[in-house]
């Protein structure tokens, strides 16, 4: 694949609100659009969601995550976009020049007319919430975990204690127990659950998985692979309630404590982020406070549903095609004036075509050699006429003229150059 | 013998918790529910409950090993564990399409189990 | 079989690793052995980072001796084996007028120690220095010649260099007991078979006592593991530049706020002592101990902004302090006893030790030395352990240049440190290759950062079964017994 020096949009990451503003600008006109992805294939964390739930505001239909995923990919595929995979990008800069990096392409550098920011979100740690206790393997968060269940076939456990009842978190609990693991208790530190009710219904309570509201992991045990936790009971300023511990064996713990919107890239860029959400501030188009760089979907705040991740992309791929397309004309709006046939030269050598939208533009220039006879001016873009003018003589000393008028507007925006030949008629 | 059960409606997210009145074969009443998808929702839940399946099969030269596959409808709650035994002997070969019949109308349930991604060889 | 070295070092700390290059440089066999998975899993993997100048000991101890000559040798030992060290210099900061008399005290302990560069600053110097310290500050003892480091990559880059100068390094050994002649060592019995040595030299740090003990020297010496907690920052929240330590009590040197060279800031420790030598966990009261203590230096910190914590354990001995009239319970042992031969042994080289690491390590040279060994400099000695790339720390152009030499370069496998696939390569098969996850995260800095090997975690375990040719399930985090992967998802049984 050859890679363009300049695109009109740049979308960083494919997952369901990258594909949209991919989508989407491409429909709003946008020519040049590339999706930049770091994983090997489109689709984001998409395609680790293999469960149903997706689709219900957007296609009326229940759908796993990587049939969403297929649709919007054949879509945009289809509708030409560009894609980079397995390519982190490195630094974006407020001039939107990204600097990417990837084994298959090396080191790229791009410019960008418009760029959104898709970079979705990433998982809560265990150090995020401070969970005491040794440092084994067999502690997960529950997104990592998936990956290694449904995308690369291999379980990191058999018997697991989840903590937070989070989407991920339920899913998880009801896919490991498809897979044959023993899924012995879920946590919230809360007294309400974190995730959709549908998902504590035919997650956990389908397979009698037990849930305990205001409870957490008080400590972890095992020196190298997890051997148990002790979790207790919280009151609610979260301060464990003595008493009430209890030791769980199992080889995994599970995180589902939160998500937080990934935004390493557009801070150092100069994208203002509310600290409340943790994600950009943005206008109705999704623009941030850096002039052509959009953000959408769980990178401005975190969604519930990739429904609404998809719509928020929309938003963005449009916003960021109608900057782009702005952009474009204005780079493009001088155009050269060329001396072509018989001409010496011409004056203006260059002209902003957008004023001929309101006011006339007179060419003036000299001939080469005197046609002492009826001659033509004429104005063309390299295939069309524009505009001609029959002359009775033309004399190296004498000047002429030719107008371009408003009616001829829509000839020249098209154009990317502009000729005058003087000929005999 | 008239009993008393407890559901959460999972019609849409606000997840009314049902309480049904239920005489043998036949609901007296449903207490609870915010709107009518509540009433549709108890006949189905206490009578016939079905939910959508989603899990994975073995692919052979794949690029990637498992390929995620699901039942094209929903299937009997309690066929559940059955379909994820049928679904675990299967190793199909890549390339995989999307939307391809993975299982056709797997035990009987007139429903089939279908990719949900394509799979190339690699 | 039977192998025959001349020097056995057991222990792949900070110390066994540099005494193993400092012997690397002359003809002899040298082997190394550590239980662990790795060099570098025990107190040395803990601790603060830091290259202490040498105020603190008390005067005329081994401690106090060897930590003003061991930070003296620092420069050199970073230069030759190329890791990040900085002397950005210390603070002992002062709160309240209670607490400035005691820093009078730490600038005549200085002055007799033979430590330079140092003096007291007055409290608006302080604050003018670091903005962010409390407005209590009174004052500070500044020492210039402190320094911070990365503890891992020193002591990998002195295995390496042991290793490329012909020194062999056995991990996953255990010590079980000593091969005796009558009162001579002469080799190890190890769980990986016996090894044959003319001298066996003691730098098993925690276990240290165990060792002498099996070798019948010292048998009233025990150490005591003490823990103590830390707390590590985001470096994109919290930036404070420098290395403040509070007024020093008899618990230790106390709760301190530091930089760290990758830009990180940390606090702690905290100082516990605790039964169990490898109870390395962090606990809630010691978190909210270090918290209290952190505060009262800088009382902006957030608890939002952590990304990690974690515990160390330092092995407090109980060895009287050799020098005449002096009081002191806690010194370091380094000595060839007399009731064995070929026995070199270190007992209770805690803090100060990674500052010492370089002189304890010239120390056993000497004792050798004295003993009658010749030490003949090998010809083709190498003192210079090259650095490899890392990508995060070049400009733009430089990975350019770099990708476009080895394109592996340009696969980042950590997102948040910048962590390439070609960095990730080379560590699996440097000199000393590193094996586990935990192994190459301490080398290249990855899954360090904000997600905490989230992100990397699938694919470090897929590059390291490739490298090493095994299965996935095989990969673990810091050796045997920690494996990531249990089973394939569709093999279920029953």
């Amino acid at each position: 694949m050859l890679l363009k020096n300049t695109y009109d949009v740049v979308i960083i990451g494919s997952g369901p609100g990258g594909l949209a503003a991919a989508v989407e600008a491409k429909k709003e006109g946008a020519q040049d659009v590339l999706v930049i992805e770091r994983d090997v294939e489109l689709g984001g964390i998409l395609l680790q969601c293999i469960h149903n739930g997706f689709g219900l505001e957007i296609f009326n239909e229940d759908l796993p995550g990587p049939s969403y995923a297929q649709r919007y990919i054949d879509e945009s595929l289809a509708l030409g976009v560009e894609t980079l995979l397995d390519t982190i990008v490195l630094e974006v800069t407020p001039g939107r020049k990204i600097y990417a990096s990837s084994k298959k392409y090396g080191f790229v550098e791009i410019n960008a007319r418009a760029i959104v920011l898709a970079m979705g979100c990433r998982e809560r740690t265990r150090a995020m919430i401070r969970i005491p206790g040794m440092r084994p393997a067999g502690v997960f968060t529950a997104g990592t975990a998936q990956r290694f269940v449904n995308v690369e076939g291999i379980m990191p456990g058999n018997k697991f204690v989840i903590l937070g009842s989070g989407d991920i978190g339920m899913i998880m609990a009801r896919r490991l127990t498809f897979e044959g693991a023993k899924v012995e208790r879920v946590l919230e530190i809360l007294p309400y659950l974190s995730g959709l009710t549908r998902n504590y219904v035919q997650c956990l309570q389908d397979f009698d998985i037990p849930l305990q509201f205001q409870h957490t992991v008080k400590f972890i045990h095992g020196k190298k692979r997890v051997e148990a936790v002790e979790i207790a009971a919280v009151d609610e300023n979260w301060n464990f309630i003595p008493g009430t511990e209890e030791l769980i064996p199992c080889d995994t713990l599970l995180l589902s404590v939160g998500l937080i919107p990934e935004n390493e890239l557009s801070r150092k860029v100069g994208v203002e982020l509310d600290p409340i959400t943790g994600g950009p501030y943005v206008d109705e188009s999704r623009q941030t406070n850096v002039p052509g760089i959009f953000a959408a979907g769980n990178v401005v705040h975190v969604y519930d549903l990739a429904d609404w991740v998809t719509l928020a992309g929309y938003e963005a791929g449009k916003g960021a095609a109608k900057f782009a397309m702005a952009l474009r004309a204005k780079e493009t709006a001088h155009i050269p004036v060329n001396a072509g046939k018989n001409v010496h030269h011409v004056v203006p050598q260059s002209i902003n075509k957008y004023v001929l939208e309101q006011d006339e533009i007179e060419l003036q220039l000299r001939v080469l050699k005197p046609i002492e006879d009826r001659s033509v001016i004429e104005v063309h873009d390299g295939n069309h006429q524009i505009v001609r003018r029959v002359v009775r003589y033309v004399r190296p000393g004498e000047m002429n003229t030719i107008k371009l008028k408003p009616r001829h507007f829509a000839d020249v925006e098209k154009a990317s150059s502009l000729t005058v030949d003087v000929s005999p008629r | 013998m008239v009993e008393k059960r407890k559901l959460i409606c999972i019609s849409c997210p606000v997840g009314c918790e049902l309480t049904v009145t239920l005489d043998g074969d036949n609901i007296l009443e449903v207490e609870d529910n915010a709107c009518k998808l509540g009433l549709d929702y108890a006949q189905q839940e206490i009578f016939d409950p079905k939910r959508m399946v989603a899990t994975s099969v073995k692919v052979k030269n794949g690029f990637h090993p498992l390929v995620p596959v699901y039942t094209e409808h929903p299937i009997p709650k309690p066929m559940i564990k059955d379909v994820l035994a049928e679904v675990r002997k299967v190793e199909i070969e890549a390339p995989v399409d999307f939307n391809q019949i993975v299982i056709e109308n797997v035990l009987d349930t007139g429903v089939n189990i279908i990719a949900s991604r394509n799979m190339p060889k690699v | 079989m039977q192998e025959k070295y001349d020097f056995i070092i057991i222990g792949g700390g900070v110390v066994g690793c540099i005494i193993a290059r400092t012997l690397s440089r002359y003809e002899g066999k040298a082997l190394l052995i550590e239980k662990q998975a790795d060099v570098c899993m025990g107190t040395t993997a803990a601790n603060t980072a830091i290259v202490h100048a040498g105020y603190d000991p008390l005067p005329n101890t081994l401690k106090a001796r060897m930590n003003v000559k061991g930070n003296a040798m620092w420069d050199q030992l970073a230069g030759e084996l190329n890791f990040a060290f900085e002397r950005r210099g210390d603070f002992v900061v002062a709160v309240g007028e209670d607490e400035l008399p005691a820093l009078d005290v730490l600038m005549t302990q200085a002055k007799k120690n033979g430590v330079p560069g140092c003096a007291i600053l007055s409290g608006p110097e302080v604050r003018r220095r670091e903005k962010n310290i409390t407005p209590e500050t009174s004052g500070a003892l500044w020492a210039s010649t402190g320094g911070i480091c990365d503890p891992f990559a020193v002591t990998v880059a002195a295995a390496e260099n042991a290793v490329m100068n012909g020194a062999e390094i056995k991990l996953n050994t255990e010590f079980k007991e000593f091969i005796m002649d009558g009162s001579r060592i002469i080799g190890i019995k190890t769980n990986r078979g016996d090894f044959f040595s003319r001298w066996v030299i003691n730098a098993a740090g925690l276990f240290s006592d165990f060792v002498m003990h099996q070798a019948g020297v010292r048998p009233e010496f025990i150490i005591k593991p003490r823990k103590g907690e830390y707390f590590v920052f985001d470096q994109a929240d919290v930036q404070i530049d420098n290395v403040l330590f509070p007024v020093p009590s008899e618990k230790g040197k106390g709760i301190l706020v530091t930089a760290t060279v990758h830009g990180n800031t940390i606090l702690g420790p905290n100082a516990n002592i605790i039964q169990d030598k490898t109870d390395t966990s962090t606990t809630l009261a010691g978190m909210e101990e270090i918290w209290s203590g952190a505060r009262k230096l800088i009382p902006s910190l957030s608890k939002k902004h952590v990304i990690a914590t974690f515990a160390g354990l330092r092995p407090m001995g109980n060895a009287p302090c050799k020098t005449p009239g002096v009081n002191y319970n806690a010194d370091y042992i380094i000595e060839i006893p007399k009731e064995v031969q070929g026995f070199v042994n270190l007992g209770g080289i805690e803090s100060p030790g990674l500052a010492s690491s370089p002189a304890i390590a010239q120390e056993v040279v000497d004792l050798l030395k004295d003993a009658g060994e010749e030490l003949r400099v090998k010809k083709d000695w190498d003192p210079i352990r090259p650095a490899r790339p890392r990508f995060r720390e070049m400009s733009q152009k430089d990975r350019k240049l770099l990708v476009d030499m080895d394109p592996r370069y340009g696969r980042i496998i950590c997102r948040c440190e910048n962590v390439t696939e070609g960095e990730i390569i080379a560590e699996i098969h440097a000199p000393l290759p590193a094996t586990t996850y935990d192994a190459i995260k301490r080398r290249t800095w990855l899954g360090t950062g904000r997600c905490q090997g989230g992100f990397d975690t699938p694919r470090i375990v897929e590059i390291l079964a490739r490298e090493l040719g095994v299965s996935p399930l095989e990969i673990t985090k810091l050796g045997k017994g920690s494996e990531f992967l249990l089973r394939p998802t569709k093999n279920v049984e029953g």
